[in-house]
């Protein structure tokens, strides 16, 4: 069998899971919230302005018509109205200016950080690195971020390729990942949560299918995980699993991808020594399932064409071992 | 005077009939292919412009239905990644380069020299040439486009995107090159149009007497002139990146990212006013007559242009917000952002005024200028959002800028551009275009937009990005998505009906008058159409408003008849200085366009068409430059 039946694949589509809540309008995290805030405000009074400008249009096209058009009097007093309404103008523009700085100040990226994470953006997906902190040692993960809820984070944003743009945004604004830069964007979570994001500046063929997993969880939880993915794969123990380890490192997997503790030790694609605790695989794209797997590693340009890991031609039984073992690494 | 002047024939020395007769023997074009191909008169030219620039209006139009159709349902299978980006890109940049820019500076092409009294545009040579080029690069994208090669970086091109390492193949360089060929001609009409207003005004039209539109124009022109050079670095840096290996834009050899944003958006943001002024000029000189008096507050008008196009300059950043540029700086760009707001307002309240102490008209170029406030305000309200940089941080490269650059581009500038056609369509073509249509056609443009354009701020501020060819089903968009694609048909009926109306009218409509709105500008005291001398005896302007009973004081100037020629006049009073003789029709300027065309379609391939490709080039100039053995007098 070269591939899995499409029937499935549709079924792997349709039935993807995490959506998180990926709306400015939604915001969980301090950032999010001052800005919604302003949002607020501004849209309230550019909606105001606008309703009194329709108002004067509305007047002004419909009046009853009963006096001289040109006489003196009525051109000063229109002098008087247009000025006055340019000062107004000018009023409001610096009143939204000065608000619009002090928003700005508050949501900097602090000093102080409790966590610092670096994020780089790949076509098309997302590459994080854990620093080491105590005892848990640094580690590297794919396309999903995990914080401790209430605590700021320091993501330090760069670029491998092109430019990509993270944007979580119930949590924070967005912000540039520029090749041969180095950006900081403050990240907080005010409540737990799975807070989906995705890239926001255009990226080439899968822009559209480039989400990220923010996972938000209380300190105890978050240092288990840490603990947890800084370790090495597990070693599976179901007889497919085992199956399936024995072909990835045959097959062309292992030249692309990591899993700690064994002989794999590709860089081009996400380290998958723990790809079996993640929510979803393929940067958003599905729920992390092993038919889902099993999908992906079958035919992954159906699914998201173009990207860059190719077809691996593998029999019916090495698709589910592979999609076993995948499935093990947890 | 020397003895020669005697043998000279002066427009003084005939009566009218007699006079028409020899102007119309001097400068019409010949009939044939020959004839077509030749011609520099200023109306042909800027009819040609103004259809091509239609029909692309048409094609971009036939591509947003496409994205409509794809986005319509989540993962959506009708258009793939591929060709779904060169459809955006394509869109993106059709409209920006080869509808928007070229269609207003078309419209001044046309109406520039008879606005203000002359006989043909400066340069007429150069104007066919920058037709020609024009069209050679509007053909470049859509052929590119149809074989499936088209620019696919978006219209913007943001480095290492469309670099020589992520964008294999040719389409960045045909994007590139596009670029060329359209600056070439913008920059060609730009030096035109500032050259007629400065030198070629009907005696007396001094500076305060210059009607909105050609003040506008002129400001658009001096932008064009100061932005163009940026985005011609920009482009020539990345073709050299791509062809030739230099580094401007790699950051592994020490190049920038960046450096790029900043040029493209040096040009792209003065872009935008490029696009919008003449688009003001064009409401300011419907509103005066459709409400029957002169719009209120010329000189606040004027000032407002110039502060417009001075400010354009300074905003580019805005573009940049979430780049990582330091944070002060950031804000800078917001206060001059959020300032550019103060001359838009203050043109918006001088038309309020104007129509509330005028007698309004609601003819159908009226109601597109009414459409026109409506909807603009809403742009401009949200550009104010835009300004800000935390707002920004949350809808920069989302659907709400989507909407909102919408709201201005077609709001600003295709609604007054929808209101001039039906004003100026009787100047154009004779005839006018029907009235009762009209009112359709406004009605399912208006209703159709907003339907289409308004939840996409929704969308946007619900995390929608922009530039994706599909979205995942348990994204909470597609009910808006579909309603956006429904309401874009309502739209597209309305353009529909525009194109079938402008098409029949164009052949059988009813014949027009030489001023058939009462309008008080010098375009109107000529017949519909004008003759191809434009004026049979220069105008003699006393005032903003030179016509009285549609006719002009007619001026006694003495131009010969034999031959082109045009009166100079001073910059700022327009006192007589000099007559002037203008090109006549020549075939060179076509060989020039061609010539170009080719070298610079070749250097997409080879360095070395720079070199040899010059060579036809040279030859074609030097045909067109060719003296003719005319003695130049400057009496």
């Amino acid at each position: 069998m070269r591939a899995v039946p499409p029937l499935l694949i549709s079924t792997v589509v349709a039935a993807s899971g995490c959506s998180g809540n990926q709306s400015a309008l939604d915001p969980n995290g301090a950032p999010a919230i001052h800005i919604e805030h302003l949002i607020i405000v501004i849209v309230i009074i550019c909606t105001v302005i606008w309703l009194l400008v329709m108002g004067v249009l509305g007047l002004a096209i419909l009046r009853r018509r009963d006096r001289p058009a040109e006489d003196p009097i009525s051109e000063k007093r229109l002098t008087t109205v247009v000025s006055a309404a340019v000062a107004t103008t000018v009023i409001i523009i610096a009143g939204l200016t000065i608000a619009s700085f002090y928003t700005t100040r508050g949501i900097g990226v602090p000093e102080d950080a409790a966590l610092t994470i670096t994020v780089r953006g790949q076509q098309w997906w997302w590459q994080i690195f854990y620093a080491s902190s105590g005892a848990t040692p640094g580690f590297q993960t794919a396309n999903e971020i995990h914080i401790p809820v209430g605590q700021d984070v320091h993501l330090k944003l760069e670029s491998t390729d092109v430019i990509h743009s993270f944007w979580v945004p119930s949590l924070a604004g967005k912000q540039d990942l520029v090749p041969g830069r180095s950006n900081g964007l403050l990240l907080r979570a005010e409540k737990p949560g799975v807070y989906r994001g995705q890239c926001a500046e255009f990226c080439g063929l899968q822009h559209s299918h480039m989400a990220i997993m923010v996972v938000a969880e209380p300190a105890a939880d978050y240092e288990r995980w840490a603990a947890a993915q800084s370790g090495n794969a597990v070693i599976p123990a179901a007889p497919d699993a085992v199956a399936g380890q024995a072909i990835f490192m045959a097959k062309p997997c292992a030249a692309c991808h990591t899993v700690r503790g064994t002989s794999a030790s590709g860089t081009t694609g996400p380290d998958l020594t723990h790809i079996g605790s993640r929510q979803t695989i393929a940067a958003g794209l599905v729920e992390t399932t092993r038919g889902s797997l099993a999908a992906w590693i079958a035919d992954p340009q159906t699914l998201k064409p173009g990207n860059n890991m190719p077809m691996v031609p593998l029999t019916s039984a090495e698709l589910q071992n592979i999609s076993a073992y995948m499935e093990s690494l947890k | 005077m020397t003895p020669k002047d005697n043998r000279e024939i002066r427009d003084t020395a005939f009566d009218a009939a007699e006079l028409e007769r020899r102007l119309a023997a001097t400068w019409t074009t010949p009939p044939g292919l020959l004839g077509a191909l030749s011609t520099v008169d200023h109306k042909i030219i800027g009819r040609r412009y103004i259809t091509t620039a239609f029909v692309f209006l048409a094609l971009g139009g036939l591509l947003s239905l496409l994205m409509r159709l794809q986005l319509a349902q989540p993962e959506a299978r009708f258009i793939g990644p591929d060709r779904y980006n060169q459809i955006f890109t394509t869109h993106g940049t059709n409209m920006m380069f080869l509808f928007a820019v070229p269609v207003m500076q078309a419209m001044a092409i046309y109406l520039v020299p008879l606005m203000v009294g002359t006989r043909n545009i400066a340069f007429p040579r150069l104007n066919a040439f920058s037709y020609w080029m024009y069209l050679a690069g509007g053909l470049l994208l859509w052929i590119a486009f149809v074989l499936d090669t088209g620019p696919d970086v978006g219209w913007f091109a943001y480095v290492p995107l469309a670099g020589p390492q992520y964008a294999a193949g040719k389409r960045a360089d045909i994007w590139a090159q596009m670029i060329t060929f359209t600056e070439v001609s913008a920059l060609a009409v730009a030096v035109e149009i500032v050259v007629t207003v400065f030198k070629q005004r009907a005696p007396g039209m001094s500076l305060d007497r210059i009607p909105l539109f050609v003040w506008s124009m002129l400001v658009t022109s001096f932008l064009v002139i100061l932005a163009m050079p940026a985005i011609m670095i920009a482009s020539t840096s990345l073709i050299l990146d791509r062809l030739v290996g230099t580094h401007f834009f790699n950051p592994a050899e020490g190049g920038d990212a960046l450096l790029w944003q900043h040029l493209f958006w040096f040009f792209g943001h003065p872009e935008v006013y490029i696009i919008f002024l003449p688009a003001v000029g064009m409401v300011s000189t419907i509103v005066a007559t459709f409400t029957r008096r002169p719009v209120f507050g010329y000189l606040g008008m004027v000032m407002a242009l110039i502060a417009t196009g001075v400010l354009a300059f300074g905003l580019w950043v805005h573009h940049m917000f979430v780049a990582g540029l330091p944070r002060l700086g950031e804000s800078f760009f917001t206060a001059s952002s959020m300032a550019i707001a103060v001359p838009a307002g203050l043109q918006i309240f001088c038309w309020l005024a104007t129509m509330w102490a005028g007698k309004p008209i609601f003819k159908t170029p009226l109601l597109f200028v009414i459409g026109f406030i409506v909807i603009f305000v809403i742009g401009g309200l949200t550009g104010v959002m835009v300004a800000s940089v935390p707002f920004d941080t949350q809808v920069h490269d989302t659907y709400f800028v989507v909407a909102h650059f919408h709201y201005v581009l077609v709001g600003g500038a295709v609604f007054p551009l929808l209101g001039a056609i039906y004003y100026w369509f009787p100047k154009l073509t004779g005839r006018m275009l029907n009235e009762t249509t009209g009112r359709w056609v406004f009605g399912l443009i208006f209703t159709g937009f907003n339907l289409t354009f308004f939840p996409m701020h929704i969308l946007g501020l619900r995390g929608m990005p922009r530039r994706i060819y599909t979205y995942q089903p348990e994204m909470p968009w597609s009910g808006l998505n579909m309603f956006i694609s429904l309401s874009a048909i309502v739209l597209a009926a309305g353009f529909l009906l525009f194109f079938i109306d402008a098409i029949r009218s164009a052949r059988a409509g009813a014949t027009a008058s030489a001023n058939p709105w009462g309008a008080t500008t010098l375009e109107w005291a000529t017949p519909s159409p004008p003759p191809s001398y434009n004026f049979a005896k220069l105008p003699l302007v006393d005032s903003l408003e030179p016509i009285h009973d549609d006719a002009f004081l007619p001026a006694a100037i003495g131009l010969r008849v034999d031959r082109r020629e045009l009166l100079i006049t001073s910059v700022v009073e327009a006192a007589p200085e000099a007559r002037e003789s203008s090109s006549g029709d020549s075939i060179w300027p076509l060989w020039a366009a061609l010539a170009t065309t080719v070298a610079l379609i070749w250097s997409i391939f080879s360095p070395w068409a720079v070199v040899w490709g010059s060579i036809p080039v040279a030859i074609a100039l030097i045909g067109w430059f060719w003296p003719k053995d005319v003695p130049e007098d400057d009496s």
